[in-house]
């Protein structure tokens, strides 16, 4: 090994470039340790969704679900990933896009050779794989938990999750893109929160609702998803039904591109 | 090392400017930028600048605050589009070319940004993982003197340290070209000589350096070149000796009593310039000092007088520098 001093003035750019894989890993790793430091994004992406789903069983047990085809763990289930996706991933990370941001973190990473996609994505990631692994949690215990059978199609279960986490993620950066500081990154949050809780079958399928309703409220960017991950529950989806919500689906990805293409900023507003 | 086919120039300016507000900036967007220019106007930071740094070499930008330095530096980093004109680092395209440019050079930023709740360590170990060729992180702490404020988090670390933490991440991956915007504001003494011993080592050792400074001493110390940026525009350039040589020196003193400026000898006949009066004390600016100083003392022996506060100086950086920022071209329409 050579000494500090004579590494000072060694040749220039001798080394062996860096991957992107090796970039996202160094990158998510210390956004992990950050995660691990913030009390209040440790409470709201573990503890919260879980909690939120568990304390809604009571009410759910009391929904007229004979008919709907529902059980009360198919209805709890994919309202449980719904709370993963908009506490752990879209509040929490809306919030660490943000302070990211006010901090001059984003800037500095730019300068080096992360490309800004991969700074984006570096940053989403502890929060995504502490999401998927809360998922895989989720499907393997429900039975356990929520007497809910195992997922009839799974592989509708892994569109779901799939397309939910990029469109969190998507939208956590154009959220971010419109919040000023930290502490309103709280409001900015909101209403996309509360319209998914109320509108998007997280919590009252939109089954059961009059069907004109249930229709409009099939766009919204959550919708989809939880449709999904239902669907992939009972097993009871028509290609149709499927190909529809895919569709959605994948509008609001492109939209949330779109706005974090055009909205999102790199550093404080002067 | 691959010196390319860009010949000698490691970094080259041509016509750059940067605005702000209503010009897009890399993200081109028509109707965005209609609105912001209704309700903020373009303000120009950078307006039409050139010059070139060799490899090897250590070019300063120098200039108060506001000259439009860190903008320039941000364009040169790749960190932005300019709205005009042209830079290439290295042969290529910061900004569009940036995968191609980025792990030859070092960048610290005029305000680092670390999380606070890294560590030192952490942040270099985080830094050394996105950087190619990365120096371990500890021997990169150790060059800039944090080795013992590894476990310390960043929001515990000094101002100065975090100056510091910045430069041991630009150093990290041992850079050919190296930007350091403002290296030492915030530094203590002991802590600005060290680094520009660093600083000095690394351009002995090869890197090409551009810094951005307005301290006139740590340009003096260290420039091989400087161009002095004032209001978005390079007003001199070249080396301290060059940029000094162009300056006036400058001869001040107090009137003794009953005296008036008039009774001085006539000032073109001593090679001045140019003066000033403030209260009693004159200032004459001359290209010719030993001629015009010597007059002045004669006259002073002649008449049996004593000049007090009495001060003789050549052309100094900072007298470049100062007028400068009063504004050279007043001071050229008069004659100087």
């Amino acid at each position: 090994m050579r000494q500090v001093s004579g590494m000072r003035v060694s040749a220039a750019g001798t080394g062996a470039r860096t991957t992107a894989v090796m970039r996202l890993s160094a990158l998510g790793k210390s956004e992990l340790r950050l995660l691990g430091r913030n009390k209040t994004a440790l409470f709201t992406s573990l503890v919260l969704p879980i909690g939120m789903a568990f304390a809604m069983r009571q009410a759910v047990s009391q929904m007229p679900l004979k008919n709907s085809g529902l059980t009360v763990g198919t209805v709890l289930l994919p309202g449980a990933i719904g709370f993963v996706l908009l506490f752990a991933v879209y509040s929490n990370l809306t919030s660490a896009f943000v302070v990211r941001r006010e901090e001059l973190v984003l800037k500095r990473l730019r300068s080096g050779e992360l490309s800004d996609g991969e700074v984006l994505a570096g940053t989403a990631l502890p929060t995504v794989v502490i999401a998927l692994a809360q998922c895989v949690l989720l499907a393997a215990c429900g039975g356990l938990m929520m007497d809910a059978e195992p997922p009839q199609a799974p592989l509708l279960v892994l569109a779901g999750v799939a397309i939910g986490l990029v469109t969190v993620v998507a939208l956590a950066a154009a959220s971010a893109g419109i919040t000023r500081t930290a502490e309103s990154a709280q409001l900015t949050v909101m209403p996309l929160m509360f319209l998914s809780m109320a509108g998007s079958g997280m919590i009252v399928p939109l089954t059961v609702l009059p069907e004109r309703l249930a229709t409009v409220l099939e766009l919204l960017p959550m919708s989809p998803v939880i449709g999904l991950l239902r669907d992939g529950w009972t097993g009871g989806a028509d290609a149709g039904e499927t190909v529809k919500r895919l569709v959605v689906g994948l509008v609001w990805i492109g939209l949330g591109v779109l706005a974090v293409k055009r909205g999102f900023r790199w550093e404080p507003r002067r | 090392m691959d010196i390319g086919d860009f010949g000698d120039f490691v970094i080259e300016v041509t016509g750059l400017r940067r605005s702000y507000g209503g010009t897009p900036r890399g993200r081109g967007r028509a109707g965005k930028a209609a609105r912001g220019t209704k309700s903020r106007p373009d303000y120009e930071a950078v307006r039409g600048i050139d010059f070139s740094v060799r490899r090897g070499e250590l070019f300063a930008l120098l200039g108060t605050n506001g000259a439009g330095k860190t903008s320039t530096v941000e364009l040169l980093e790749g960190l932005a589009a300019p709205s005009g004109g042209q830079v290439r680092v290295l042969g290529h395209d910061p900004y569009t070319e940036r995968s191609a440019v980025r792990p030859r050079t070092g960048v610290m930023l005029q305000e680092g940004g670390f999380p606070s709740e890294l560590t030192a360590l952490e942040t270099v170990q985080m830094w050394a993982g996105c950087t190619s060729g990365a120096r371990p992180a500890r021997e990169a702490l150790s060059m800039v003197g944090l080795d013992r404020r590894a476990d310390i988090r960043v929001k515990q670390l000094s101002g100065g340290e975090r100056r510091r933490l910045d430069l041991a991440l630009a150093l990290l991956g041992r850079p050919e070209v190296l930007f350091l915007d403002e290296p030492t504001t915030g530094l203590d003494t002991e802590a600005r000589r060290e680094t520009w011993e660093l600083v000095r080592e690394l351009r002995d050792g090869g890197t090409t350096v551009l810094l951005t400074t307005h301290y006139l001493e740590e340009a003096e110390e260290l420039a091989d070149r400087l161009a002095i940026m004032h209001k978005g525009r390079i007003a001199t350039t070249g080396t301290v000796a060059d940029v000094v040589a162009a300056r006036p020196s400058q001869i001040s003193f107090e009137l003794p009593d009953g005296f008036h400026l008039g009774d001085l000898p006539p000032l073109a006949e001593l090679g001045v310039g140019g003066h000033e009066m403030s209260g009693r004390t004159v200032r004459l600016r001359t290209g010719e000092l030993q001629r015009a100083a010597t007059g002045v003392l004669v006259w002073a022996r002649d008449k049996g007088v004593e000049l007090r506060g009495l001060d003789i100086r050549s052309a100094s950086l900072e007298e470049a520098f100062l007028g400068i920022a009063k504004g050279l071209d007043d001071l050229e329409e008069k004659g100087l």
